[in-house]
């Protein structure tokens, strides 16, 4: 198996979860699908362990999807392989804050 | 399929064999645990509810305890009531009573005090655990299993790997005609549609709909975004951006059967077999003591941050999705879903393994929680305010 993986969970989806340590900027990772499918992309930012990366370009108000699901919104333009996180996607749930 | 279980007069089946020592209200915590520290083969549960809350919640903390005092892990109960509280003690003891087990209450006040009552108490709480160490386990079959299910310290090897181990068991669970139940009402937020196409009917996906609307709309009663609240710092810290990423992962421990309804926080089960959902809270004690209120002899609880809780009567298998955690904290967690990540065992493999652990601990065989005796996560969720 290989040492820098980021899953995706299905085909769908945006963004994958890397499950390996010590990855940091400009790391090659190895981003996979359910069927096996791979994608090399350099990642730009350090990610933590179960952290997020984009796998393509996604731009500021697409929604990010996972689980084949919306996870969120993103709040700025995303560049493929980038560190996704609370920075840069905000939830549509829960949000107190919103006037409805 | 079998696994060895103490049947009780009601026909349902225990995996351990406790005398509960149960406080109708907070006021009686201490002497119920004076009691519990002196006499071998109890637990009790210090909640604190009972009193100076809305009837509603009062009723919901005397139908909670019931459930609790019927839980067939309880061979006999003791009630330890203060005499002057909001819970309504006098039906604990006549609903509890109708399973068939033996029930006792004291009355601290009526006793004349505390020191006096621990020592009626104790004595009671003897005889009873004379009464019941006796009693066999019996070869039962699988479906009088009921368990529950719940995610704590979760992060994203939760929704890739040990919920989907949890999930396979369920799944199992239900092809075996027994119960599996799951809640945490707060993580389904974001998936709640995905809950609600698989309910058997209309009716309970649209309850699946009303209780998350109900949950949502006490998150947002603050005016706040309710991120740190849910999902908690540590979910975040271990890369869960967001309560619809936190949620699609945790419902990946319901498995794909047909859900078949929505139990009610105090509810026990009675005949219902098959996925339930119960509308809980996502925090530890208040699910836990709802989760154990069904009944359940045991519960699966999947981490990633690693928690180490948990309940009285309740054992508590804790499978580990994260491969780090497993290794820093191997002394509190079951099962390693993480050498899923690691690709050295599939879903199947490790959920074979995590279903094997399950009829193991109904038949006597202690977690790693029960061993060291970290059981005290109770609490009883209640709706209103104290006032």
């Amino acid at each position: 198996m290989s040492l820098n993986l980021a899953l995706k969970v299905t085909d769908l989806d945006n963004v994958a979860t890397i499950f390996a340590n010590g990855i940091t900027d400009g790391t090659e990772v190895e981003i996979r699908d359910k069927k096996g499918q791979s994608d090399f992309t350099k990642v730009i930012g350090d990610v933590p362990y179960g952290h997020k990366i984009a796998v393509r370009d996604i731009k500021k108000g697409e929604l990010i999807i996972k689980y084949g699901e919306e996870i969120g919104i993103a709040t700025k333009d995303i560049k493929k392989g980038e560190y996704v996180h609370v920075h840069n996607l905000d939830s549509m749930r829960g949000r107190g804050d919103w006037k409805d | 399929m079998e696994f060895m279980g103490y049947v009780r007069p009601d026909g349902k089946v225990g995996a351990r064999n406790y005398v509960a020592i149960i406080p109708s209200v907070t006021c009686a915590n201490d002497v119920a645990n004076a009691i519990h520290r002196q006499v071998l083969g109890t637990v009790t549960y210090l909640h604190h509810q009972g009193c100076c809350q809305l009837p509603p919640d009062l009723e919901r903390v005397t139908d909670t305890l019931i459930s609790i005092g019927c839980s067939p892990n309880a061979a006999a109960v003791l009630i330890v009531s203060l005499g002057c509280e909001g819970t309504d003690h006098e039906r604990m003891v006549k609903e509890i009573s109708a399973t068939g087990k033996h029930v006792e209450i004291i009355h601290i006040q009526e006793l004349g005090g505390v020191s006096k009552a621990i020592q009626v108490g104790t004595d009671i709480a003897r005889q009873l655990v004379i009464e019941v160490s006796g009693l066999q386990r019996q070869p039962v079959d699988v479906s009088n299993i009921v368990m529950s299910i719940k995610c704590g310290g979760s992060d994203t090897t939760s929704g890739m790997a040990s919920n989907c181990v949890i999930g396979y068991v369920a799944d199992k669970l239900v092809d075996l005609g027994a119960t599996v139940i799951f809640g945490e009402t707060t993580e389904f937020i974001g998936g709640e549609h995905l809950l609600a196409r698989r309910g058997v009917n209309k009716e309970v996906g649209d309850k699946i709909f009303e209780i998350v609307n109900n949950m949502e709309t006490r998150a947002k009663s603050l005016g706040c975004d309710m991120r740190k609240g849910q999902p908690t710092p540590g979910n975040i810290e271990g890369g869960l951006s967001s309560i619809e990423e936190k949620s699609l992962g945790a419902i990946m421990k319901s498995g794909t059967k047909p859900i078949q309804g929505v139990l009610e926080y105090p509810e026990r089960v009675t005949n219902q077999k098959g996925l339930w959902i119960k509308d809980t809270p996502g925090r530890e004690p208040e699910i836990l003591t709802g989760m154990a209120a069904t009944g359940a002899q045991c519960m699966m609880f999947s981490t990633g941050r690693g928690a180490p809780q948990g309940f009285p009567s309740m054992p508590v298998i804790k499978i580990c999705g994260n491969p780090n955690t497993y290794t820093r904290m191997e002394q509190d967690m079951d099962i390693n879903a993480g050498l899923i990540l690691t690709g050295d065992k599939t879903i199947d493999q490790v959920g074979e393994e995590a279903f094997a652990r399950l009829l193991d601990t109904l038949s006597g065989k202690m977690t790693k929680n029960e061993a060291i005796q970290y059981c005290t996560s109770i609490d009883i969720h209640c709706l209103g305010p104290v006032i």
